[in-house]
């Protein structure tokens, strides 16, 4: 009979290696997938795992699309640890492209640089202030974070799908519900010529190394940690358990909405019904996978942007449905949950006699 | 008169999945789980109901397919927070991602199909399901509150340990409260793709999973008030879609965000009494159990 025993200690190299082999499961299923589909399994998976590392064009898609889920992926990490669960990151992203796209259109040919950081800010804002309805609700009324964070999600689409119909719809746009496109001088500063990243890939690798500062090296990262690991503990030290909420929903309101604001003024350049594209949701797995670290967080958004360029291409060039990429995020949360079930468990092999013993 | 006849028909119709999938989801907390997973297994179950009555015609069986598929999935959900104590929040979560991808993924190829289904307009005429949901409210009730095995399942959410002890097989008895929630769940699914709009849309649950969810907290985990709830929201989905069909002055957007606003206004409103809810919300919902431990 096997039993499993909680250890005393997580044990911290299958921590790591948890999602390592998590991404083996999704992979083996994924091929089996393929396979019943009828597909060639060995080029659909070089769809995944090869075109988008393929050179330096590829590369640059790569970091453009793990931009946002870094960032997003970022902010969830600091909530989750504190048991605070924000599962509306895709409202925050899109009030963040709605707040920056307010400032974009008040750009003129000639705005600085000035302009782009109160287009950037004015997303962050965006975003903080749509957590920040959930912190409220939470902390004054006691509703379910979960439940709030999410309805805010359907509530900002409509807000968006409103001004895009609305006041911001383009008058020569054909009737599509789309705004102007941005000026350039609005639009986020590309790192080189003809290369398609721009300065959000810097920006939110400095937000990874600020993030992990926060979390291992302040004394408010701590004061987190505690209040996620044991709320008793917490209040025994005298933590606050109010800024153990408001502080992570605030902080990852803002990451979401300066994601949505270098989407929008970024590979998009004008505010559209297209702009959320589910990393709001990818992002939570994104966090799971990268073990709510900063590091392996940065590591993971580049894994997850791999499954959104394959699935983009399975569909242009294998004929696959886009949505694969959701079937093999949800394979991949489902295959780490149960790989770290060994991280904090171990498997103990009893004789039957002593599990009868055991049973008594 | 009869405008609000056809008004108050069309609430209790609209409001059939939600309260089919507030019971499932309250036999699952009633037992000490949580199911965040509720959204992905009525997408599931929509896109298995409607494939079935593509290709058999036969109206039940296609519900009772999403039921099943739904089930399926539920049944993963419960293996893996109930004996592997994996965080149910999270396990849940990867359900609804999981479901939504799969779903539209699989539903693909029946984004250009209908089904041609007999229509029930009238205040009194109605799909049988809505009445099996009504009959299925009072049966809970009698269930939690009446019989033994209810008084056990209850036990089992408030204090598994103490239920253990007793003799009960806590676990097994989780996965079945897990796996007749999750079916429930699906049957309000199929419903939504067989019944109420006969066709397949990505996305077409449209967060009724999870206004469920709110609904449980807002009926305090009893049948008879989800179903209260239940017509409540059915009614707002309705007057909503009547403004709009009347042309009011009012932006369409304001009037779809209606249902999500209303849920959150109403989990406030609950929500606020904390002593309400801790009487009432099951003790161990949410946590892992160690058998043995």
């Amino acid at each position: 009979m096997i039993k499993l025993e909680p250890r005393a200690q997580p044990s911290r190299w299958l921590a790591i290696l948890s999602p390592v082999l998590a991404l083996g499961i999704t992979v083996a299923l994924g091929v089996l997938l393929f396979l019943l589909l009828g597909k060639d399994a060995l080029s659909c998976l070089q769809m995944f795992f090869v075109e988008p590392v393929k050179n330096g064009r590829a590369l640059a898609e790569l970091s453009i699309k793990a931009t946002p889920l870094l960032l997003i992926g970022l902010g969830l990490s600091l909530c989750f640890r504190s048991n605070v669960w924000n599962i509306g990151a895709e409202g925050q992203f899109i009030l963040g492209s709605i707040f920056a796209t307010w400032v974009a259109l008040r750009a003129s040919p000639e705005s600085g640089p000035g302009l782009m950081i109160a287009l950037l800010s004015a997303g962050a804002l965006g975003g903080a202030l749509w957590a920040g309805i959930t912190a409220v609700l939470r902390d004054r009324c006691n509703a379910s974070e979960i439940l709030v964070s999410l309805m805010l999600v359907y509530v900002a689409e409509q807000l968006l799908a409103y001004l895009v119909n609305g006041p911001w719809k383009d008058p020569n746009g054909y009737n599509f519900p789309q705004t102007i496109t941005f000026l350039s001088s609005a639009r986020v500063p590309r790192l080189s010529e003809g290369s398609r990243a721009n300065i959000g890939v810097p920006l939110a690798l400095l937000s990874a190394a600020a993030c992990w500062l926060f979390i291992h090296k302040s004394f408010a990262g701590y004061r987190l940690d505690v209040a996620g690991l044991s709320p008793a503990a917490a209040r025994y030290a005298g933590f606050s358990a109010r800024s153990a909420l408001w502080l992570p929903l605030l902080l990852s309101g803002a990451l979401a909405g300066l994601a949505g604001a270098l989407e929008v003024a970024g590979p998009d350049g004008q505010l559209t019904t297209h702009v959320p594209l589910g990393y709001g949701f990818a992002a939570i797995i994104v966090a799971f996978v990268g073990r709510l670290d900063p590091l392996g967080v940065t590591f993971s958004s580049l894994l997850m942007s791999m499954f959104f360029i394959g699935g983009e291409l399975s569909q242009s060039r294998l004929g696959l449905p886009k949505s694969i990429t959701g079937v093999f995020q949800g394979l991949l949360l489902f295959s780490l949950l149960t790989c770290d079930t060994f991280v904090k468990n171990k498997l103990r092999f009893v004789s039957s006699g002593s599990a009868r013993a055991l049973a008594k | 008169m009869n405008e609000l006849l056809l008004l108050l028909g069309s609430s209790i119709d609209s409001g059939t999945p939600l309260l089919l999938a507030a019971l499932g989801l309250i036999i699952n907390e009633r037992s000490g789980v949580i199911n965040l997973g509720a959204e992905g297994l009525m997408l599931i179950a929509a896109i298995t109901g409607f494939a079935t009555a593509l290709a058999t015609k036969n109206d039940a069986l296609a519900l009772l397919a999403g039921a099943g598929a739904a089930a399926v999935f539920a049944a993963l959900l419960g293996l893996l927070v109930i004996w592997l104590n994996a965080n149910q929040y999270a396990t849940g979560l990867a359900l609804s991602l999981f479901g939504s991808g799969f779903s539209a993924f699989v539903g693909i190829r029946y984004t250009q199909e209908s089904l041609a289904v007999a229509s029930h307009h009238g205040p009194y005429s109605h799909h049988y399901l809505v009445y099996v949901a009504v009959l299925l409210t009072l049966g809970l009730s009698w269930f939690l509150f009446r019989a033994k095995a209810g008084l056990v399942l209850r036990a089992v959410g408030e204090s598994p340990e103490a239920a253990q002890a007793l003799g009960y097989p806590v676990r097994l008895i989780r996965l079945a409260a897990v796996v007749t929630g999750g079916a429930l769940v699906g049957l309000a699914g199929a419903y939504v793709s067989v019944v109420s709009t006969p066709l397949w849309v990505e996305g077409m649950i449209a967060g009724k999973g999870w206004i469920a969810l709110a609904l449980t907290t807002f009926a305090t985990w009893r049948p008879a008030r989800a179903l209260l709830g239940a017509y409540l929201f059915g009614g707002v989905t309705m007057l909503q879609l009547n403004l709009q069909g009347r042309g009011v002055n009012l932006p369409v957007e304001l009037l779809t965000a209606l249902p999500y606003l209303a849920t959150i206004f109403v989990l406030v409103l609950i929500s606020k009494n904390p002593r309400w809810i801790a009487a009432n919300m099951p003790t161990s919902l949410g946590k892992p159990f160690y058998p043995g431990a």
